[in-house]
């Protein structure tokens, strides 16, 4: 056996252990309960949800925003390392890229989820008004699954027809490598077909990514709402997504590194590395905490003194400083020291980045809605206030299940560690298959 | 104009609002009466006596008159989308005669067969700062020139019309509930599940064509409802629900161009001048959303704030005894 088929056979994808098998099942199981729980809603109608006039948008939406957002880093790093010939990053782009595509595909998901007529869901290509940043949503959101699913395939292809070769003793599984692989021979127009195309859509995702963000932004900056009415919302809606981003990608390294005894290729130097991202990304962000949530207390009007009030101190306080402190103050302190960006350190500081950055989302849209210009009278007392209902964490505790379903598919056959590059790194790729 | 024949003669139940719409109606056609008088052509000649927004009768020919029909129920589609000609919708409400009947609430409900638990109409209990006057505050869609949720529907559900009213298509809307986020006002309200108006409401929708200007007629579950300005009924030549149904004539209703506001009890006003002598203003003016409600302030009232406390209830708007 060459050192390339050993190579090979150590980054083709392998069937699942117990564990991964067990793990499979449980997202498979959580993911129905949440068809089932949408189902329901899609019967009754959105009743089953805790929304109600006042708070009309809940946990669907900052959930979308949180698909949104994480789906951000996974290709934009990706794009920025390859554009700037990066080569420590070829072990880590295809997560980044898995991460991305399949954030970006859910968030398409929940929005619907979240809508009183998905029936009528055509209605916005076929009635789309441009004024609408809805419409702005939905034509970027579709050009980002696009983008960010090529800048994923392409640079598979020449995996692909390893993997056909590699699979030779199973037939249908090969012929589905090679049908994937787009008969790719490795010849040198191949080659420079698929360098110029890659190129093209690492340029191409970068200005799109930041545009899907900014326009995430709008949805809520465009409205008089105390608390998102900011110019302040794109760029620290960009910031945010580049922090939850980069913890998402070390998150799913760790477990991959450990579930495949990756460490040969993610190694120590990697996550050193991204924790000095994250912590450069974190903060940057705390910039635009501070000029989002400081700042405006010293000449707030009253109706803004309220909700910052009731983030502060009021009930949304506990939250807010668990977002604050645990999302923002914590990971900085930690990854500043080498000792903190150790592999194991690191990825309990990504869960925790992670996770704070999904309930900041919730703090983003929630309280705001809480805060309308004139009283909230004339409605029933548990309309004054907000906690998603049994049917929306079902539904939306399907939806990151789902997220999590298409990465793990995508790692059980996609090797996650692209073969032919590292191979061509190592100086071990067999002449017939040599680059240009 | 089929319908023209419609238009009910001066029968008992036609209110001096109406008298003057025509009359009037026909005086701010004038204005653009240039170019339409170019279009229409044969029997000139005749002269017809008008009179003007400020009180002065002029004398035109017939044919540079055009008769501004309100009438005609069913309309298309397109005509609901357009609204009325020449006319744009105004109201003013007199927050100094406000004691919180609620019977404006009420008959709003009943009249668009509201089923959930936020009315279109509300009656708030508004209070500046502590040391000063609580007052009642009537509360609808403000039909607003600069309508926040219209520019941001996707789908082109909610619209504005010429004649100033704020319609939303119910048979459009995809349920984003993005118009709600945008309302500074809060006046819409969603149909957070099946509306539920009855086996009447069920077998009128499926004899008659849906149309927005009616609305609640059906409201739709997983879609927006709020305040019409009900233009059923202008089409009709009748003032909306809350304007006739107000016991203190807290409600004015009518046409900016006439200038003229009338009020349930048939007294018409100019508007300008109320406006001014009253010193009208109009809610959160400084967002420029340009609202088509203008309030008076609560200033010499004819009844005590708490004597309308009794009716007060924080937590409801829609009286569920009021069903049967």
């Amino acid at each position: 056996m060459t050192k390339y088929e050993e190579l090979v056979k150590e980054l083709a994808p392998r069937p699942f252990k117990k564990l991964g098998v067990l793990w499979t099942i449980g997202l498979v199981v959580v993911v129905l309960i949440g068809i089932v729980a949408y189902i329901d809603q899609i019967i009754k109608g959105q009743i089953v949800t805790n929304m109600r006039d006042y708070v009309l948008w809940g946990v669907y939406i900052s959930n979308f925003v949180f698909f949104v957002a994480i789906s951000f880093v996974g290709s934009l790093t990706a794009a920025i390392l390859r554009l700037s010939h990066s080569s420590w990053r070829t072990p880590l782009v295809r997560i980044a890229e898995i991460i991305a595509f399949a954030a970006i595909i859910m968030a398409g998901v929940t929005i619907v989820l979240d809508m009183g007529r998905p029936d009528r869901l055509l209605h916005l290509f076929t009635d789309g008004r441009l004024q609408s940043p809805i419409t702005w949503d939905v034509i970027i959101i579709t050009t980002y699954i696009f983008i960010s699913a090529l800048i994923l395939f392409f640079p598979l292809l020449p995996d692909l027809a390893i993997l056909k070769d590699y699979f030779k003793d199973r037939p249908m599984l090969s012929k589905w490598y090679g049908w994937f692989s787009l008969n790719w021979t490795g010849s040198t127009k191949q080659w420079a077909i698929q360098k110029k195309s890659i190129q093209m859509v690492a340029i191409m995702i970068i200005p799109v990514a930041l545009i899907l963000q900014t326009i995430d932004a709008w949805l809520f900056s465009t409205t008089f709402r105390i608390g998102w009415d900011s110019t302040n919302l794109g760029p620290y809606f960009i910031a945010g997504a580049f922090v939850v981003g980069v913890g998402g990608l070390i998150s799913v390294m760790y477990v991959l590194r450990y579930s495949y005894g990756l460490e040969k290729y993610l190694t120590v130097s990697h996550f050193d590395k991204l924790g000095k991202i994250l912590v450069f990304a974190c903060l940057v962000y705390l910039y635009f905490n501070i000029s989002e949530y400081l700042l405006p207390a010293f000449t707030a009007p009253k109706a803004e003194e309220a909700h910052l009030r009731e983030l502060f101190t009021g009930h949304y306080a506990p939250l807010f400083w668990f977002v604050t402190i645990g999302g923002l103050i914590v990971p900085i302190i930690v990854l500043m020291f080498k000792k903190g960006r150790s592999p194991k350190v690191l990825f309990w500081i990504s869960i925790l980045v992670v996770v704070t950055s999904w309930w900041k989302r919730y703090l983003i849209v929630v309280p705001a809605l809480l805060h309308p210009f004139l009283p909230i009278q004339g409605v029933p007392e548990e309309w004054h206030s907000y906690f998603p209902s049994a049917h929306e964490w079902a539904i939306t505790s399907g939806t990151l299940a789902a997220a999590l379903l298409i990465i793990t598919i995508l790692v059980r056959f996609v090797p996650i560690i692209p073969v032919h590059r590292t191979a061509k790194e190592l100086g071990i790729l067999p002449t017939d298959k040599s680059e240009e | 104009m089929k319908e023209e024949d419609k238009i009910p003669e001066n029968k008992s139940n036609r209110r001096n609002f109406l008298k003057l719409s025509l009359l009037a109606g026909s005086g701010a056609a004038l204005a653009g009466a240039g170019l339409s008088a170019l279009a229409d052509e044969g029997k000139s000649g005749d002269k017809v006596k008008l009179m003007t927004t400020d009180g002065k009768v002029v004398e035109v020919d017939s044919n540079m008159v055009e008769e501004i029909s309100t009438c005609g129920v069913p309309v298309t589609e397109r005509e609901a989308r357009e609204g009325i000609p020449g006319k744009k919708f105004v109201m003013v409400v007199d927050l100094a005669k406000c004691r919180n009947a609620l019977k404006c609430q009420d008959s709003c409900n009943k009249n668009h067969y509201i089923t959930g638990k936020n009315a279109w109409l509300k009656v708030y209990n508004m209070q500046e700062s502590k040391d000063t006057a609580p007052y009642w505050m009537p509360m609808m869609c403000q039909h607003c020139d600069q309508p926040a949720c219209v520019t941001v529907c996707p789908v082109d559900a909610t619209f504005k019309r010429k004649d100033g009213i704020v319609l939303i298509d119910n048979e459009q809307c995809i349920g984003c509930r993005f118009c709600m986020a945008a309302c500074p006002y809060s006046t819409r309200v969603f149909n957070w599940e099946d509306p539920n108006q009855g086996a009447a409401m069920a077998k009128h929708t499926e004899e008659n064509t849906y149309s927005p200007e009616h609305t609640g007629v059906p409201s739709v579950k997983g879609t927006v409802d709020k305040c019409d300005f009900c233009p059923h009924m202008i089409r009709e030549e009748k003032m909306p629900h809350c304007v006739t149904s107000c016991p203190n004539d807290v409600f004015l209703f009518g046409d900016k161009y006439e200038d003229t506001v009338t009020n349930g009890s048939g007294q018409s006003f100019q508007l300008s001048k109320i406006l001014k002598d009253k010193s009208g203003y109009r809610l959160m003016e400084g967002l420029g959303t340009e609202p088509s409600v203008y309030y008076l302030p609560p200033v010499n009232r004819t009844d005590a704030f708490v004597d309308g406390l009794e009716q007060y209830d924080e937590f409801q708007s829609v009286r569920k005894t009021e069903e049967e």
